[in-house]
């Protein structure tokens, strides 16, 4: 089924991504309202909520250009270095634009 | 993972002002991610007020963009959903791992937060449960940052989108990359974490290269959860 983006339509269509999207924050909190919270469950989640951003970063500094590498390298550099994120991810933004210069 | 303590649960006014604030250089660059969608969205041909509609109700730019991939003179409906929610699956992950402290909440209160949450401010709320610290306000006040610079953001795009050509040569589209990296750099650092992390690492890249679009960050999350509980942390409390 489609659905024409004249009209009310794109505004329907808005409101089904909003709507999946919020089914989205809200559905882990409501699941996890049945789960026991056991010492394994604890476990998982304790693991899976760093895992969450290395899955995002893993393709992101394989696939990605010479440029998205050497930020992901400077801002773990600097941020084992410094400690601290806002120096961290400028080093990253500031060499990703250096290394697409050229 | 830490107990989730009695009182990390518990924010008001001063320490969700507190999450604004610590969000708002990260919001910052937000805004131009922002306008750069604006910007796509008036070239796709959507309406202003669809667009502003779309950056305020859904507040989820990955899922954003890829809408726009899918936009014509009709869109069909049932690819929307499964997109729209293969890309913000990972919410449902941010949802689960936020739990032992919003329990505490009332459920008002504990979905009503959860309406804000994103990468970047749940890293920060992690982040700060994980040391102990109360993360809710960083959540919060953090996610009503980011969410205002996006929709601010979208409205500059629509209207002066033309001002940024090429935000990619600026090298602005790795910021949310580098601040989610920042986060996984900075927090817990060990044997056990870093043999999570490769789990997590390499299930992703199998799902990104084998699986269908848009499963990797699940696929990845689930298989260092896994990890975590073969590979529990020794016991220290009780």
């Amino acid at each position: 089924m489609s659905i024409e983006t004249t009209g009310a339509g794109a505004l329907i269509l808005v409101l089904v991504m909003a709507g999946v999207t919020l089914a989205t924050r809200w559905g882990g909190v409501y699941v996890m309202s049945f789960v026991p919270i056991g010492y394994r469950v604890k476990q998982f989640i304790g693991a899976m909520s760093g895992s969450v951003l290395v899955a995002l970063l893993a393709p992101m500094a394989l696939e990605g250009d010479n440029g998205a590498r050497l930020a992901l390298l400077a801002t773990a550099a600097t941020m084992l270095l410094l400690k601290k994120p806002l120096p961290a991810i400028a080093a990253g933004i500031l060499t990703a634009a250096l290394a697409r210069q050229f | 993972m830490t107990n989730a303590e009695t009182t990390l649960h518990l924010f008001n006014r001063h320490s969700v002002w507190a999450g604004f604030k610590k969000l708002a250089p990260v919001s910052l660059f937000v805004v131009i991610f922002g306008a750069a969608f604006g910007l796509a969205a008036v070239q796709t041909g959507l309406d202003e007020s669809v667009i502003l509609a779309m950056s305020t109700l859904v507040f989820a730019g990955a899922s954003q963009f890829a809408a726009l991939e899918l936009w014509g003179p009709q869109v069909p409906l049932l690819t929307l959903v499964i997109t729209v929610f293969a890309i913000n699956a990972r919410h449902l992950l941010m949802g689960a791992t936020l739990y032992p402290w919003l329990r505490h909440l009332p459920p008002s209160q504990r979905y009503g937060v959860m309406l804000m949450a994103s990468d970047a401010n749940w890293a920060m709320a992690m982040q700060a449960f994980n040391s102990r610290q109360p993360g809710i306000g960083l959540l919060l006040g953090g996610g009503l940052a980011l969410w205002a610079s996006w929709v601010l953001g979208t409205w500059l795009g629509v209207h002066f989108g033309g001002a940024i050509e090429d935000p990619r040569s600026l090298g602005l589209d790795m910021v949310m990359g580098c601040f989610l990296l920042a986060m996984v750099v900075g927090g817990e650092k060990n044997l056990r974490m870093l043999m999570i992390w490769i789990a997590a690492a390499c299930a992703s890249l199998l799902a990104y290269w084998y699986l269908p679009d848009n499963s990797h960050v699940v696929v990845g999350a689930l298989a260092g959860g896994v990890t975590g509980i073969f590979w529990p942390e020794k016991r220290r409390e009780h």
